[in-house]
């Protein structure tokens, strides 16, 4: 199984997400990121989902887990990235994200965690 | 059908009389288009109909009767477009049955044949109307997706502001384009500010009001934020009735109140020189 | 016509990725290539997780009036749906909500049609036009 690579940059998190996700692989990066976010005591997280086709509602709740968790351990949580036919079909679905903040980029994301807004 | 064998007797008295039958069709053809079509190419077409009318007739070839209505729907398509009406084209099938009667008039065991092949011709001239009706459908349809493109502009008010200012109804069909529109300029653009003026929206129901929502709910996922400008006063008074709640989105009386909002969220300020 | 298990994960993904590959060869648009390919992910991953298991049906249709559209089956043998209306039922939700999301994948299709009894199964059919 195909694990989602964190990269840690500073006080920053990054995950990346490039491949096709499968449902085992959406829980092991929420396993992963928490063990991380624990280990380090990173301030945020930026999840990259610039590459990403489909987001359905497992792996939109999945998202909105991570930014859970990520209050938890008092980091922050950005999804950059997504592209307009996802963002149409996730509405039309009617889910929101409304736990987790978006950005259009990872730069804009790592200003939002750094204060700028 | 052919019960007692009256389509495969047409059958053979239309090859039999093939140049005299079509000739005349062509005559009483040619007098209606007026010019509008050549002799040579009135003909042609004629042939091929008539062609495949002797094949249906005939009863031995079973994709005979498919080409018919395909080579028929062609044609009306082609004669709309050339601007000919419906009755013109359905006249011109139609004529088929005087150019035969001309010729049978005096033979008098050929009735029920002939009454066969009027049966026929009939519904194939009704089906000249059918074609001709969908085409004029499909020109309203893609008529109607190109005004909707053209009345849905996105524009840049400011570095990072864009606005979208609808006029018209704001119906399911609009809402999908406004927000493949917006959510593109937000990505060409990198603006995170969206204002929706909805000055120009006649109605604004729960419908409407969903379709807003929709519309932000679709930008924040990209990281816009987003006002909407344009509230009229009858419309405000509307919402509130309706008790429809914008919850934590920005709602501002013009596209100016917007504009200036959305400047001072980007931390931006306007001093004179 | 084709016809693809779904026993595992791995078969949801192959699932999305013929999806796609229909979708886009069938001219539909980018928007409705992605809110079908979503929707044949919720259907499957359905079938897989409440369903136990079953099959993919992926058929490219003709409308009455010439417009090519792509079909999708999602049959399974499992113990079916008691309360059709009650699956179906509306919300616009914040992600939170469990269930089977049935009502969103709705949405996102032209034509949706489910047949489901308890103990015999569930089956669903989508239809996504081309425009």
């Amino acid at each position: 199984m195909e694990r989602v690579p964190i990269l840690k940059i500073g006080q920053t998190l990054f995950v990346s997400i490039q491949i096709d996700l499968q449902d085992e692989t959406v829980i092991r990066l929420q396993e992963d990121l928490a063990d991380e976010l624990a280990a380090t005591g990173a301030h945020g997280v930026i999840i990259d989902i610039t590459a990403v086709e489909i987001v359905d509602s497992f792996i939109g709740r999945m998202l909105t887990t991570i930014g859970s968790i990520s209050r938890l351990f008092d980091a922050e949580t950005v999804l950059v990235g997504m592209r307009p036919a996802v963002a149409i079909t996730l509405t039309e679905l009617g889910l929101s994200l409304s736990g987790v903040r978006t950005a259009l980029n990872a730069e804009k994301g790592l200003e939002i965690l750094n204060g700028k807004s | 059908m052919d019960v007692d064998g009256r389509n495969e007797r047409m059958a053979a008295y239309l090859r039999d009389s093939h140049d005299k039958v079509v000739g005349r069709w062509t005559d009483l053809v040619v007098a209606g288009v007026r010019g509008r079509t050549s002799r040579e190419e009135v003909r042609r077409e004629l042939e091929d109909l008539y062609a495949l009318i002797v094949r249906v007739l005939s009863g031995a070839d079973e994709h005979a009767a498919g080409e018919l209505t395909a080579t028929l729907d062609e044609l009306s398509r082609s004669r709309a477009r050339d601007g000919f009406s419906p009755t013109e084209t359905a006249v011109g099938v139609f004529s088929l049955k005087d150019a035969v009667y001309e010729l049978v008039a005096d033979a008098a065991d050929l009735v029920p044949e002939f009454y066969s092949l009027s049966r026929m011709v009939d519904d194939l001239g009704l089906r000249t109307f059918e074609a001709y009706s969908s085409a004029r459908e499909q020109i309203i349809a893609d008529q109607s997706a190109a005004m909707l493109e053209l009345s849905t502009p996105v524009v840049r008010l400011w570095d990072g502001v864009i606005a979208v200012p609808l006029v018209g109804t704001l119906d399911s069909a609009r809402t999908q384009l406004v927000m493949e529109k917006l959510l593109d300029t937000l990505v060409a653009t990198g603006a995170d500010h969206a204002v929706i003026d909805i000055t120009g929206v006649p109605t604004v129901d729960t419908e409407v009001a969903q379709h807003l929502l929709k519309t932000v709910s679709a930008a924040r996922l990209l990281g816009a934020e987003c006002t909407i400008s344009g509230i009229r006063p009858q419309v405000a008074q509307t919402i509130v009735s309706l008790g429809i709640e914008f919850g934590d989105i920005a709602t501002k009386a013009s596209l100016a109140d917007a504009l200036a909002l959305a400047l001072r969220q980007a931390g931006l300020k306007v001093v004179p020189l | 016509m084709d016809e693809l298990p779904i026993r595992s994960g791995d078969d949801v993904v192959r699932v999305r990725q013929f999806v796609r590959n229909a979708a886009a060869d069938n001219g539909l648009s980018l928007v409705d290539q992605t809110k079908l390919v979503t929707a044949a992910s919720e259907l499957a991953r359905n079938t897989l997780v409440h369903g136990g298991g079953g099959v993919a049906r992926v058929e490219v249709v003709k409308s009455a009036n010439g417009r090519i559209g792509v079909k999708l089956d999602f049959t399974d043998e499992g113990p079916g749906i008691s309360d059709i209306d009650l699956a179906l039922t509306d919300g616009w939700t914040t992600g939170t909500g469990l269930g089977l999301g049935l009502s969103g994948t709705r949405r996102l299709v032209d034509e949706f049609e489910l047949t489901s009894e308890p103990g015999a199964g569930t089956s669903v059919v989508v239809v996504k036009w081309s425009r």
